[in-house]
């Protein structure tokens, strides 16, 4: 066991799957001498080589698309996106060729590439630096996408993604980089909990809150603000966004009775209403209350001034709380609300 | 054959990648050398013949002055007022020089280096340091300067200004547009396409590429390996080679070039061959990945000293001339470090402005909410601070 940041801990998988697969190659804008902008992949080109470690031109499109290619030569690439809001250049090698090949070629060709995606807010950065695109990418047949919430994870799962035949989104919350926690390196991956498996954080049985990536530590802390007034929280790590792991959290919801689920992205079509229409599809008969969303707004990831408002923080999150409690709640008073016929 | 035989992953088969060879530094225009002394160029030097000792001193003075804003600028991210900080150390005359070329109704379409242009234009440059403290995502309204706010998407501006030259065309209108980017965004498909559609549609476009030599760690050679300006011809875009530390050259260039496109000549490519002596942004650690001799070198070449020498010879740099510079350097930074550091905080809502031109019933639902959520925290609370649960 070792303390690593969730940082070392990426870099640390990396480097085993690295050195346990020649065919692993890492690719991205500034990766090499620099580490990449968040040192994440610091090291490893001195130690690899930059045939392994490519710094590759500033084209996004590019990057996607030779990592394209070379996936269909036999390698593993692994791509860094240097942050969320650059993806798009790429959007369309990601969803049109890499989350189809497989599936146009009959399963002859394999596209195991893993897109390592720094994501989220809460660093204070300027425009196109905290964005959560990662709906974009569920909503894409052929994707696996998942989000990391802390260094042991983070260190097992960035080498099932590279391990994974399928090509893998690894969203990595970028404001969580220097939490430091236990990892275990000699861990097997075989008997490792798998890539698309949700945890199930801390036990409780008033109500289910869901939450993945950085908001999974919000969340830890809201289950123990709740628990000071007598609410007992069940607080679920997603993990695997694409697909989502359904079975724990509906054997949760049919012992609480209620869903809350939280996320940095904003509301309209985000994972939240997924995981609240699939809910209630499978556990109606034991729901309590609607399921209620706490996320971004409907808006453009503000400037960072303003960026406290929009991402959902303890005190938004525990007033989604109240509101799936029937409790009094910052709706209570406003007409047409469920919030406050509740209260 | 399958993959195993056909592609070892061994560090032979690749070793080709490394030790990229960026294109030579030498072979551009030059107008005045780095020691100051002003060179003929039979092509260029008519386009700033009618330059009077004024201009010079002019183009001197908002050289010290955009240098002495990135002192302040830097200072102030350092002390916390600014979340980052772009400068442009060492591009000054690629800036100045390109920019005291347009006309008022020239439109500048940006990259988010270009404050040295911006202060041409008669912005104030607290509206770009709003934008790098996070109070906004704008900081300026563009039809008033003719100059669209910073673009930190790599190159997507050079389509903007293409599309907007097209519609100059259109308009039956006589302006011209410059696009600002950088060697790496010339990477970028955006660029490439940007240059497809000026050619087809001669669009009245001047490219202006600052190449700076380094996109954060990633050198020239990585994003090509022959000239930039070699590829514009490409596309059917004639291009010019300038020393872009060299304000007469790029003055001359941009002439000439904004030149063609008023006159229906379509657009041009220039490539300002410059240096950042700076670090990428504040956040960057350049030594990391560049020599430090490289760094030595390009300050021989400064483009604020080689400028002064000239005015030196020509007696013009007088000490009370560099003086008056020095003082209206000055003042502009302690006016922008005083309206810094007084910018109100952005107030809750405005997290709902300006989504839509339109009412949008979601949207408007949502803003309901979080005011009544804030009301909650009793009648001054205009921040959902962490922690201020019950
Ligand atoms: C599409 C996109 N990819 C990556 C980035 C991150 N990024 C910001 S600046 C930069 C380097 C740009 O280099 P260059 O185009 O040479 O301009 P310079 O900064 O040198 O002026 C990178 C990679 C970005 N802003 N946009």
């Amino acid at each position: 066991m070792s303390q690593l940041t969730f940082g070392r801990a990426i870099n640390a998988g990396l480097r085993k799957a690295m050195e346990r697969d020649a065919k692993v190659v890492l690719m991205g804008e500034d990766i090499g001498k620099l580490g990449g902008v968040f040192r994440i992949t610091d090291g490893l080109q001195k130690d690899f080589g930059a045939h392994r470690v490519i710094d590759t031109p500033l084209a996004e499109s590019g990057i996607m698309g030779t990592a394209v290619g070379l996936a269909f030569r036999g390698y593993r690439p692994v791509v860094e996106i240097q942050f969320d809001g650059f993806i798009y250049p790429a959007f369309d090698q990601i969803v049109a060729q890499v989350a189809k090949l497989h599936y146009r070629t009959q399963g002859k060709v394999k596209m195991p590439i893993t897109i390592r995606v720094p994501f989220g807010g809460g660093i204070g950065s300027p425009e196109h630096h905290s964005e959560s695109p990662e709906a974009y990418f569920t909503h894409t047949s052929g994707l696996r996408v998942v989000s990391v919430s802390n260094p042991q994870d983070a260190y097992i799962m960035i080498q099932q993604a590279i391990a994974s035949d399928d090509p893998v989104l690894y969203f990595e919350p970028k404001r969580r980089y220097h939490t430091k926690g236990e990892v275990d390196e000699s861990i097997d991956l075989s008997t490792a909990p798998a890539l698309g498996s949700a945890r199930v954080v801390s036990s409780g049985s008033d109500v289910t809150l869901v939450a993945y990536g950085p908001l999974v530590a919000t969340a830890n802390d809201v289950a123990l603000a709740a628990a000071d007034e007598g609410i007992s929280v069940e607080v679920i790590d997603l993990r695997s966004l694409s697909p989502i792991d359904f079975p724990p959290i509906e054997a949760s919801v049919r012992k609480t009775g209620r869903l809350v689920v939280a996320h940095e992205a904003s509301q309209t079509g985000g994972l939240g209403a997924e995981l609240a229409a699939s809910i209630t599809e499978r556990c109606f008969n034991y729901l309590e209350a609607a399921p209620v969303r706490v996320t971004g707004f409907d808006v453009p990831y503000p400037p960072s001034k303003l960026e406290k408002h929009h991402v959902p923080d303890l005190d938004r999150i525990l007033d989604g709380i109240d509101r799936a409690m029937g409790r009094p709640n910052s709706l209570s008073g406003l007409t047409g609300q469920e919030g406050s016929s509740q209260s | 054959m399958s993959a195993e035989e056909s592609g070892p992953a061994g560090s032979a088969a690749l070793s080709g990648w490394e030790g990229r060879k960026g294109p030579a530094d030498d072979n551009f225009v030059q107008l005045l050398s780095p020691a100051g002394e002003r060179l003929s160029n039979p092509e260029y030097d008519s386009w700033i013949e009618d330059l009077s000792d004024q201009d010079l001193l002019g183009y001197y003075e908002d050289m010290v002055v955009v240098r002495r804003i990135d002192t302040e600028a830097t200072a102030l991210q350092r002390q916390g007022q600014l979340a980052l900080w772009a400068p442009l150390l060492g591009q000054e005359a690629a800036q100045i020089g390109s920019a005291r070329a347009l006309q008022p109704a020239d439109f500048v379409f940006p990259s988010y280096r270009e404050n040295g242009v911006a202060y041409v234009r008669g912005i104030d440059l607290v509206n770009s340091l709003r934008i790098w403290r996070g109070n906004t995502h704008g900081g300026w309204d563009p039809y008033e300067f003719n100059m669209a706010t910073p673009q930190i998407i790599i190159g997507a501006q050079t389509l903007h200004a293409t599309g907007y030259a097209m519609g100059v065309v259109n308009d039956g209108a006589d302006s011209a547009v410059i696009t600002y980017f950088g060697d790496g965004a010339s990477s970028q498909g955006d660029v490439n396409e940007a240059m497809v559609f000026a050619a087809s549609f001669q669009a009245p476009v001047v490219f202006f590429c600052q190449n700076n030599h380094w996109a954060i760690s990633e050198p020239v050679g990585l994003q090509a390996h022959q000239a930039i300006a070699d590829r514009a011809p490409g596309f059917g875009i004639p291009s010019m080679r300038v020393d872009g530390n060299d304000v007469l050259a790029v003055l001359a260039a941009t002439r000439i070039a904004l030149d063609r496109a008023r006159n229906g000549g379509g657009p041009s490519f220039i490539e300002a061959v410059t240096y950042r002596m700076g670090p990428h942004t504040t956040a960057d650690d350049p030594t990391r990945y560049r020599d430090a001799n490289e760094l030595e070198d390009w300050a021989a070449k400064d483009p604020i000293t080689r400028l002064g020498a000239l005015l030196d010879a020509k007696g013009l740099l007088t000490e009370e001339a560099k003086a008056a510079v020095q003082a209206k350097a000055d003042q502009v930074a302690k006016d922008l470090r005083a309206n810094t550091i007084s910018l109100p905080e952005p107030e809750a809502l405005q997290v709902f402005d300006n989504v839509y031109s339109e009412p949008h019933s979601a949207l408007e639902r949502q803003r309901e909410h979080y005011q009544h959520y804030l009301a909650g925290f009793g009648p001054a609370e205009n921040t959902a601070a962490e922690g201020a649960h019950r």
